[in-house]
């Protein structure tokens, strides 16, 4: 890890507890690629998790870190960035801690278009708890709990963000890391809600009951399936069956939770005198 | 009439306590009989560059106020009855992480939805024991209108103080009761900030087992850079599985509210000298129960009330004196006996402890309690 890199992680917590072959190295590498890169003030930034698998990322990161309860991440997320919108807060997640049990926090704080950055490491499963499936598991696939195939439909995420009102909204992989970091550096710029999915893989939990082979194969499946969105536009519909989209999806900044609440602070006060 | 003097209701003189005590961030969810705080406190709180939001669900508050109190301010939440069993997960937290808050709880009917405009008296064990796993908490229960000022000071105190979550344990008859008060100024009013850290932050032990067993809270921001976790950790903040750690962690975590426990116990005793009949009640009830001694005693009956303030932790040692001084006590409360069960543990060897229990909607009044005392004469 080169100097600028390591000064933003906790190095004597490394090496991390995931399972060999896991992207979420890659992808938390990744934020702190971005953060390295972006100007923000180390000191005044704040990283935000959940529970699960991702959520034990904050945990190697050296910044003031909040590993919160599961689903609970955006809600205290929110109290942090209200409270002081000096500060720069991140928001690391996964799916089942994003999509299920903290799914109305994620389209409430989507909603209030509030200064986080969220990243949502995808691997679609439940990981820690030992593969159960969640609700980006996609329709058909064997979990735990899905022995003969998850019988439900999973979440688009980006589409969901966008139509609860998230102002940018991104797709990176763990195998397109450069992107990814292009993703999470916008999302950073970005004031208001950003959420950028980052798909990871689990081989553990789910490639090996899916005989989706070992991690450099699911990284190629990544490779493989993902398309980028400037490319996707010039192809058929036809092309686009079963691949994913990776790039900037949506980007619409309009006002601001915590700042439309700094105005109302102002306005009140200058009311009185 | 004093030009201070207000006719206002409880859950106001509470949201004035809060603000009077330095709270500048609430976050709640509309629930009756508690709704008038948040309202109040959307009012009053930017006007003072204070935060007011209003989140998605119960839960969602109680987690939202424990980030902004990572900031370093001041925060409350207030509930009801469903609201306040959905915020048990994140109270817990508080607990462990030790973050300091407050949480209004209006108790109404239950369980379930219970009756959302009744008055009860049936969260006490849940103020206790609401949150899974061992922990101490502390609950304050006011009985006045200005006694809701007040003690939502001393909670706010309280809660920076020590570092903990606070309950505050009104009932639905004293949040909506209108009285008279006068309250305080702001230079009559004691307000305590919690402990931040002097030392450099490489220093930094958010966790630290030092003497006075509340450890130094830095502000997020400040450069310290310190991790709060749900899971077990060390005196660093880091997670930790030995049982040596969790031992000793766990350990200062209790000794601390044994540590302090002649500040926070609190309680106020009428007419108990000379008494031979006592009554132990709190709340709304304790109104009803004062009213029965001043009737008892015209009857040349010496009855007296025991009224805990703070009742968790409970005021134990105070009322096992009273107890080997006294011939009968009574317990009224409006649930099927849950401080009687603290009161039964505590005086059953010293004298006979009875209830007087009541779950109808309806509080209790002075008249059911001077029967009751007839009764057990």
């Amino acid at each position: 890890m080169r100097p600028e890199l390591q000064k933003l992680f906790r190095m004597e917590k490394l090496p991390h507890i995931w399972c060999p072959g896991c992207g979420h190295g890659i992808i938390t590498r990744a934020i702190g690629e971005a953060i390295a890169e972006s100007d923000i003030n180390l000191d005044k930034t704040v990283i935000v998790s959940g529970i699960g698998c991702s959520s034990r990322a904050p945990g190697y990161m050296n910044f003031d870190t909040l590993h919160t309860l599961h689903g609970r991440a955006l809600a205290f997320a929110t109290g942090v960035k209200l409270a002081n919108p000096e500060l720069n807060v991140f928001v690391i997640t996964g799916d089942g801690d994003a999509t299920a049990i903290g799914g109305n926090h994620f389209i409430h704080a989507a909603r209030r278009n509030i200064d986080l950055n969220v990243i949502l490491f995808n691997n679609n499963i439940y990981g820690m708890t030992g593969g159960q499936y969640s609700p980006l598991t996609p329709t058909g696939k064997m979990a735990s709990t899905s022995p003969y195939g998850n019988p439900e439909n999973n979440f688009d995420i980006p589409a969901l963000a966008i139509a609860a009102g998230a102002s940018y909204v991104a797709r990176g992989t763990a195998f397109h890391d450069k992107l990814l970091i292009e993703c999470i550096k916008e999302g950073i710029k970005n004031k208001g809600f950003s959420l950028i999915e980052a798909m990871s893989m689990c081989p553990t939990s789910y490639g090996r009951r899916n005989k989706m082979g070992n991690a450099a194969d699911m990284l190629n499946d990544l490779k493989r399936i993902a398309v980028n969105i400037n490319v996707a536009k010039k192809l058929p519909p036809e092309k686009l069956e079963g691949k994913f989209l990776i790039g900037k999806l949506h980007h619409k900044p309009y006002p601001e939770f915590t700042q439309e609440y700094d105005k109302l602070i102002l306005k009140l006060q200058k009311g009185a005198e | 009439m004093s030009p201070k003097a207000r006719l206002i209701q409880g859950n106001r003189a509470c949201a004035e306590g809060a603000i009077a005590a330095g709270v500048r961030f609430f976050a709640g969810y509309p629930i009756t009989p508690s709704t008038e705080i948040a309202e109040i406190m959307s009012e009053e709180l930017p006007k003072l560059s204070g935060k007011f939001i209003q989140m998605e669900d119960e839960i969602a508050s109680m987690s939202c106020i424990i980030g902004a109190s990572l900031t370093g301010k001041k925060v409350l939440t207030a509930s009801s009855g469903p609201g306040i069993s959905l915020k048990q997960e994140a109270i817990g937290y508080a607990c462990m992480t030790e973050t300091p808050c407050v949480i209004v709880n209006v108790q109404r009917l239950g369980p379930s939805t219970g009756g959302p405009t009744s008055s009860a008296q049936g969260d006490i064990m849940q103020a206790r024991w609401g949150t899974h796993g061992d922990h101490p908490i502390i609950a304050l229960c006011p009985s006045s209108v200005y006694e809701c000022f007040t003690l939502t000071i001393t909670a706010v105190n309280f809660a920076e103080k020590y570092r903990t979550p606070v309950y505050v344990m009104l009932d639905e008859i004293v949040g909506h009761m209108r009285e008279k008060v006068v309250l305080p100024d702001a230079d009559e009013i004691e307000v305590i900030d919690r402990k931040r850290p002097t030392c450099p932050p490489e220093e930094y032990k958010p966790y630290q087992i030092g003497e006075s067993l509340i450890p130094a809270m830095a502000d997020y921001g400040t450069g310290y850079k310190w991790h709060v976790t749900g899971l077990f950790h060390d005196e660093t903040g880091f997670p930790s599985g030995n049982p040596q750690v969790i031992d000793a962690q766990f350990k200062r975590l209790m000794a601390k509210f044994k540590k302090y426990e002649d500040e926070i116990l609190l309680w106020e005793e009428t007419e108990t000298k000379d008494a031979e009949i006592l009554l132990v009640a709190y709340g709304s009830t304790a109104r009803s129960a004062l009213e029965a001694v001043n009737i008892l005693r015209t009857e040349g009956i010496k009855a007296g009330l025991f009224r805990p303030i703070t009742i968790w932790p409970f005021p134990e040692k105070v009322l096992k004196t009273l107890a080997g001084k006294v011939k009968k006590i009574i317990v009224p409360e409006m649930n099927y006996g849950q401080l009687f069960l603290e009161v039964e543990r505590v005086c059953k060897d010293k004298t006979q402890v009875s209830g007087l229990f009541k779950v109808d909607s309806l509080p209790i009044a002075p008249d059911e309690i001077t029967a009751k005392v007839r009764e057990v004469l």
